[in-house]
């Protein structure tokens, strides 16, 4: 069943993402960074960790999650050292995204070239 | 003639911006990604016998390194065209951003090519979320305790 409700909840905000894009000038630098300010945003009030628990794996796949888990990472690290914990615990869960992505970008960049 | 090979080569172009064919197509992609990411999971969780909590970093990480290597072989770009918020939504647009911005520059040199132009595009994603996670994670700190 979750591989259901993820096939609907990704393609659903795909679709969403796709309806800004053809009907307004926005470009989709704008719809990435919109989508993660909404994904962080809706955490103020738990509402994607409800998401995420209905939906499953899925949820962690669109750009929005990426939002969740950069406060969550700092609000787990604000109940050992209070307020500064959003300084160092910005990164805790979303660092293995962004390490690999840029550890296979640089491994790819010097191996392959562009092909136009 | 030349009238309905003008209104042919019109119409060719015009159905690629047909929008609903688009809301449909990266309603699909999105949705197979989104299954096939929960497939994974499971795979992982199955075989490295860990909670599907943490399954889910090796899910992403593998989304990761297929969108890189898939832009770095070439085609990744014709899928991104066709599906457009299909794969641009899903973490793999954010690998693939970083791909292509590295290789497009990689000509430029190793600091001012690769190193500085790697986050061109994934640069404001990261930028505004951290911006607006630190803002709204100091206002659940304040008004909810965390």
């Amino acid at each position: 069943m979750t591989y259901l409700y993820s096939f609907i909840f990704v393609g659903l905000v795909s679709a969403l993402g796709q309806l800004i894009l053809d009907n307004t000038k926005l470009t989709p630098g704008h719809i990435t960074s919109i989508f993660v300010v909404v994904g962080a945003f809706l955490d103020i009030f738990n509402i994607y960790d409800h998401i995420i628990n209905f939906v499953g794996a899925g949820a962690m796949v669109p750009i929005t999650s990426f939002g969740h888990s950069l406060i969550h990472g700092a609000l787990a690290k604000t109940s050992e050292m209070g307020l500064s914990g959003i300084l160092m615990g910005m990164f805790d869960l979303t660092s293995a995204g962004i390490i690999s992505a840029i550890i296979f970008s640089f491994a790819f960049s010097l191996i392959f070239n562009s092909k136009d | 003639m030349d009238r309905i090979k003008y209104k042919h080569i019109v119409d060719k172009y015009k159905s690629d911006e047909n929008k609903i064919i688009n809301l449909v197509i990266s309603f699909l992609i999105g949705g197979l990604v989104g299954a096939i990411s929960v497939g994974l999971t499971d795979l992982y969780s199955y075989i490295l016998d860990i909670p599907s909590k943490d399954a889910t970093t090796f899910m992403i990480v593998t989304l990761i390194i297929i969108s890189c290597l898939f832009t770095a072989l070439g085609f990744f770009d014709k899928w991104v065209t066709f599906a457009k918020c299909g794969l641009i939504i899903p973490i793999t647009g954010f690998a693939h951003s970083m791909m292509s911005s590295s290789l497009e520059f990689k000509k430029e040199g190793f600091i001012y090519g690769i190193g500085s132009n790697m986050f061109k595009l994934a640069g404001s994603v990261i930028v505004y979320g951290v911006v607006s996670a630190s803002l709204f994670g100091t206002i659940r700190y304040v008004f909810f305790g965390g």
